[in-house]
């Protein structure tokens, strides 16, 4: 790890005044940013430590409906909070299927959607090609060993996924990420937060340097929600696809429906048009609901190796329909 | 904002006051083993994957490779070292002895620890649960079965 200067805020303003300075970071859980500076993923020279700052781990109903939570909320805590829990049982199932006990005392739902790809050429501990690392170098992954890679919104400079659960639930839930700048405060829609890779694959998220998540907010709760997780071992792993669904039932009728897969592209993937197609259908006819999920996979596209996963996306969101429907209030 | 290459720290360990000058990089693991020499405390990936450095962290347990010692500056620290109370094993130790939770015996710290705080979270349902729970500390020897048998021991030990 190469040396870095450490700084710790003691309060907001003075966090956004020094965050915008030259080669300087915020620390919050740390369960990433420890692993960049080991890797050299990230060489800071400042690090700014937030985890003193008060008043930003609440998590409080809002009047008229719906959450704040604190962006430094450790993730277990999110998870367990009963709010959550009972009103956005996805977001709270994809949290626990996240990471281990350990690391989700220590991360934080603010820092959560920074994280990473998984990409191997990406973290690797020498020097590989690969765009998001060095711009400009190739991706060793576009012909390399890609089968965990995306099948929705890549191209020829980077074709690595975004693995975050709590992101992929907060999509489905139409999250708001709430942030502050020097520059002033911003509202951000969680689906607009992570960004494909266009020509800039290094640009990961719609934040400007030194800009900061304060707060999370989840509108009117959804308790007919579900997070379905597909891994190669059943705790403690990433996921290979993973399907967030929030349902609007009227009697066993589908009124509205939310979905978004994961660990499909490099930001949480909506299924827009099945969304549409699946108002008025009853949350028990497998059949209609199988057809449509299959029909909003248009825009799918294999690697050399990740045409399964396109079946087991598709898979994923049928199931996690169904869990949605079942979950009771 | 003061930024510091080097700073001093003072924590809380196993119920002393401990005050050290430290590097921005080290960690609360590289403090405990290299600093204090509590080598209880094992470094196995130094990534966040297995486990073996866990601890407890103002009570909450927390893999201590991930944690910067300058983050944990006024923190109290619990290791395997402060466990045992006057010489007598904690009923979680004991149970890992008499379950043969163990071969080569380097997770079993950070199993311990994470054991501990695990029981006092409560997540100790089922089986299920338990090993749900106790998935962020991985066992090379494959001592699952045991480790959850002393697990469930401990519970009750606890209990009774």
């Amino acid at each position: 790890m190469d040396s870095f200067a450490y700084g710790r805020a003691s309060g907001i303003e003075d966090a956004l005044a020094e965050g915008s300075g030259p080669n300087t970071v915020f620390l919050a859980g740390g369960t990433e940013l420890l692993n960049w500076l080991r890797l050299g993923i990230a060489k800071p020279e400042r690090v700014i430590d937030l985890t003193q700052l008060t008043g930003l781990a609440e998590i409080a109903r809002l009047p008229g409906g719906g959450l704040r939570i604190g962006a430094l909320a450790r993730l277990n805590d999110v998870a367990l909070n009963d709010d959550v829990a009972r009103g956005y049982p996805v977001l709270s199932q994809a949290i626990l299927k996240s990471a281990s006990a350990q690391l989700r005392n220590l991360a934080t739902i603010g820092g959560n959607p920074f994280q990473k790809t998984r990409c191997g050429y990406f973290r690797a501990e020498e020097a590989l090609p690969c765009n998001k690392r060095n711009p400009g170098s190739g991706c060793s992954a576009l012909n390399g060993i890609n089968d965990r890679h995306a099948i929705f919104g890549w191209n020829e400079s980077c074709v690595a996924t975004q693995p975050s659960d709590p992101a992929t639930a907060l999509v489905a839930l139409d999250a708001i990420f709430v942030t502050v700048h020097r520059e002033g405060e911003r509202r951000i829609e969680a689906t607009d937060f992570h960004i494909l890779p266009g020509d800039t694959p290094h640009i990961e998220n719609a934040l400007r340097h030194g800009e900061l998540i304060v707060g999370i907010e989840l509108p009117a709760a959804a308790p007919h929600s579900a997070y379905l997780k597909l891994r190669e071992r059943e705790s403690y792993e990433y996921a290979v696809v993973s399907a967030a669904v929030a349902l609007d039932l009227e009697g066993e009728r589908i009124s509205r429906a939310r979905i978004a897969l994961g660990s499909v592209a490099l930001k949480p993937w909506r299924l827009t048009e099945a969304e549409h197609s699946l108002v008025g259908v009853s949350a028990n006819d497998n059949a209609a609901i199988r057809k449509i999920i299959e029909g909003s996979f248009g825009e799918a596209k294999a690697l050399t190796h990740s045409a399964y996963k396109i079946t087991l996306a598709k898979n994923a969101a049928v199931r996690a329909v169904r869990l949605a429907a079942r979950a009771s209030p | 904002m003061e930024f510091r290459q080097h700073l001093t720290v003072v924590l809380r360990i196993n119920g002393l006051d401990r005050q050290m000058r430290v590097d921005a990089r080290t960690t609360l693991l590289d403090l405990l083993r290299e600093h204090l020499a509590l080598t209880g405390t094992k470094k196995g990936c130094n990534f966040g994957e297995c486990g073996a450095c866990t601890v407890h962290l103002n009570g909450r347990r927390v893999n201590s490779c991930l944690v910067l010692a300058a983050s944990a500056d006024g923190a109290e620290v619990t290791t395997i070292e402060g466990l045992a109370a006057a010489g007598k094993l904690h009923p979680v130790q004991q149970a890992f002895i008499d379950h043969d939770a163990f071969q080569c015996g380097f997770c079993t710290p950070g199993q311990v620890m994470s054991t501990v705080a695990l029981i006092r979270e409560g997540h100790t349902r089922s089986e299920a649960e338990i090993r749900e729970w106790m998935s962020g500390n991985l066992c090379r020897c494959s001592s699952y079965p045991q480790i959850v048998a002393a697990v469930e021991a401990a519970i009750r030990v606890k209990e009774g």
